[in-house]
């Protein structure tokens, strides 16, 4: 499956990176599968993303929670909370 | 319902004036308009700088704007709100609601900015004695969310 990953804010500039083309095995089939995919990069990934670190996430620019099913040419965001206004 | 996403400035008095020009049925014209501080959390701000998800922003803005204009009998909406760098005392968002009477415009207003804190995907980093900082959300701005669940 290939997603377009983006990352905003805190996210965006702990990673040092804001967008990414990935192709991403079969099995992974949730935004929570996902993150956990990206975690097992190691670092920074797996700190920036850890499972105690408070996150949003957005599929093709709609929020959603952790157990929203991927598709395939979809673009994920994950950022933290929103702080506007 | 305009939505505006800018960096420039806004004009209040014209904005209101553009939104309910040619509709008299309007009788209430409820604004908020939200300015940077220079105290946040204890720090002193020099400055902030506004990030967003542009394409979801949009989205998620005409979301809230969809459901405040199915709950309350209203009849126009704005949103305007900056991005990039800002300084204190600056304006930074306005939302504008019209309708007949003063109540719903008010609620609908509140209801707009509260979606708004917690649903729109904005950034803020602001520039402290103590360094650049994103600013953390607010747990009160989630439960001034939540109220609106309940009624």
């Amino acid at each position: 499956m290939k997603l377009e990953l983006r990352f905003f804010a805190s996210i965006r500039e702990a990673l040092g990176v804001s967008q990414e083309s990935v192709a991403i095995p079969d099995n992974l089939k949730t935004i929570a599968d996902l993150r956990s995919y990206l975690v097992a990069r190691g670092n920074p990934w797996s700190e920036v993303l850890a499972d105690g670190k408070v996150l949003r996430c957005a599929l093709n620019q709609h929020m959603v929670d952790a157990s929203t099913p991927l598709q395939d040419g979809a673009e994920v965001a994950f950022f933290p909370p929103v702080t506007g206004g | 319902m305009p939505i505006k996403i800018q960096e420039s400035d806004f004009d209040l008095s014209a904005e209101i004036a553009t939104l309910r020009k040619g509709d008299p049925r309007v009788g209430a014209v409820v604004t908020f308009l939200g300015t940077v501080r220079d105290m946040n959390d204890g720090s002193q701000v020099k400055g902030m700088t506004l990030e967003h998800y542009p394409g979801m922003t949009e989205k998620a803005l005409e979301e809230i704007l969809d459901q405040a204009k199915a709950r309350w009998d209203i009849y126009n909406t704005l949103v305007i709100h900056r991005v990039g760098p800002l300084l204190p005392e600056d304006q930074i968002v306005l939302v504008a609601v019209t309708s007949a009477h003063r109540g719903e415009a008010f609620s609908a207003c509140e209801f707009i900015m509260d979606y708004l804190k917690t649903a729109a995907p904005f950034w803020k980093k602001e520039d402290t004695p103590e360094g650049i900082k994103w600013v953390d959300a607010r747990v009160t701005d989630e439960a001034a969310m939540a109220r609106w669940a309940k009624k």
